[in-house]
């Protein structure tokens, strides 16, 4: 077992390229989904659902696909697992299958599913594979539930349909918003993140400098 | 010729496909550093979105719904899209070598491009094309005219976004709002400005 290379999958895929603040890919339905925290969440574990599947597959024919047609073969398995998702909704879940709308088919074509397969499935092993795919959609689903549930609470005062507060800002959540809070969170994400990069790179040269004391003094 | 007005100012300014429907995002951000490259990338989106609309509507209209096999559009249309766009790029590259170096370097990438895939799915459900353009029966003359002038929305957007982006490069403003923050508050600016064709008919 090697804990340490899984590790550093999850935190790749949940922080340091999360697909939707670090690398700004597939953000037509972050974009369009956020508005409210319940769709923001669904279509975020629908990604993650696809997105193993895909991660998986791929890996497992990876030997058997030729070079030259593999993004048609790669596009033929998407497109698949979205038609049976799609249908799995409609019949269970017709609430999300209605706010959907046209971005469920469009998962398709999101950039996230595509790069992850061109990227990481098509040259490692199937349990690696399925594990990045699970963990770029968790980091996908944490980021538009949390966009999701900012949106919704100042645009129309709820948290996940409940209403908590008696105001609403109805930029919020109107197509002008989903820009200007996407924005936002990217710049405070990628803040944040430099920050803690520095202080980490400070604490290793510091340790860095202490060894080399040691060393000097003995 | 009043219908056909309100389809170009619905599906050009008040139904824009980037700014209010939030199709075909990633060029938008990707493609518009510069102005030249924003048009070249608008007019190969709009060509393919047009001959996208004039071929994928007929073939769910009259081989798909006859053999009720309409669950199988997502995988019949990106296959038409991929096909498309990879003929069109070989009959450019043909006819018009001057062209293909101009537009050649986007074309395969409208293969992924959501507002393609998108369009070719919007115009197939009345409902939500009642909404969108006001017509309340589909036909494939419709369908053709949305599909274009949608494209011209496209460009239009992707443009006056490139001309931004040009003078929001030598803003002063704090480093993590640099690169797609500013320019997310950019969109978010002509996004109002575009809200306002709602109120118009």
């Amino acid at each position: 077992m090697n804990w340490s290379k899984y590790k550093n999958i999850a935190t790749n895929g949940v922080l340091k390229n999360n697909p939707i603040f670090r690398l700004v890919l597939g953000t037509c339905p972050t974009l369009a989904l956020t508005g409210s925290a319940l769709n923001a969440f669904g279509m975020g574990l629908a990604v993650t659902f696809i997105l193993t599947l895909s991660n998986t597959f791929i890996s497992l024919l990876r030997k058997v696909i030729p070079d030259e047609v593999r993004i048609p073969a790669y596009v033929l398995i998407i497109a698949t697992l979205v038609t049976i998702i799609r249908m799995l909704l409609e019949k269970y879940i017709p609430v999300l299958f209605e706010s959907f709308g046209v971005y469920l088919p469009l998962i398709v074509v999101n950039c996230i599913i595509l790069g992850r397969a061109e990227g990481f499935a098509n040259k490692n092993p199937i349990f690696d594979s399925a594990l990045d795919g699970f963990f770029t959609g968790i980091g996908c689903t944490l980021a538009m539930g949390l966009m999701g549930i900012v949106r919704e609470f100042l645009g129309a005062g709820s948290f996940f349909g409940m209403q908590l507060m008696d105001f609403r800002i109805e930029f919020f959540t109107s197509a002008a918003g989903a820009f200007f809070v996407y924005g936002m969170f990217i710049a405070i994400f990628n803040a944040a993140y430099k920050a803690i990069e520095n202080k980490i790179n400070k604490k290793n040269f510091a340790l860095h400098l202490e060894e080399l004391s040691i060393k000097e003094n003995n | 010729m009043g219908t056909f007005l309100m389809i170009i100012i619905m599906a050009v300014f008040a139904n824009n496909f980037i700014l209010v429907q939030f199709l075909g995002i990633c060029p938008f951000l990707g493609l518009s550093k510069s102005r030249a490259n924003a048009f070249g990338m608008g007019v190969a989106v709009t060509l393919i979105m047009t001959i996208t609309c004039l071929i994928t509507y007929p073939i769910y209209m009259y081989i798909l719904v006859p053999l009720k096999l309409e669950y199988l559009e997502i995988i019949v249309f990106i296959f038409v899209i991929a096909a498309l766009v990879q003929m069109i790029e070989n009959i450019i590259k043909r006819f018009s070598p001057a062209l293909y170096k101009g537009m050649g370097i986007y074309l395969p990438l409208i293969t992924t491009n959501c507002a393609v895939l998108g369009v070719a799915e919007l115009v197939i459900d009345s409902a939500a094309m009642a909404n969108l353009i006001g017509v309340p029966q589909m036909s494939l003359g419709y369908s053709v005219l949305y599909g274009f002038f949608g494209g011209v929305g496209f460009t239009v957007a992707i443009i006056l976004l490139s001309g931004l982006r040009e003078k929001t490069d030598y803003l002063d403003i704090p480093k993590s709002l640099k690169g797609f923050p500013i320019t997310m508050v950019a969109a978010c600016i002509m996004a109002m400005g575009f809200y306002v064709f709602n109120f118009i008919g």
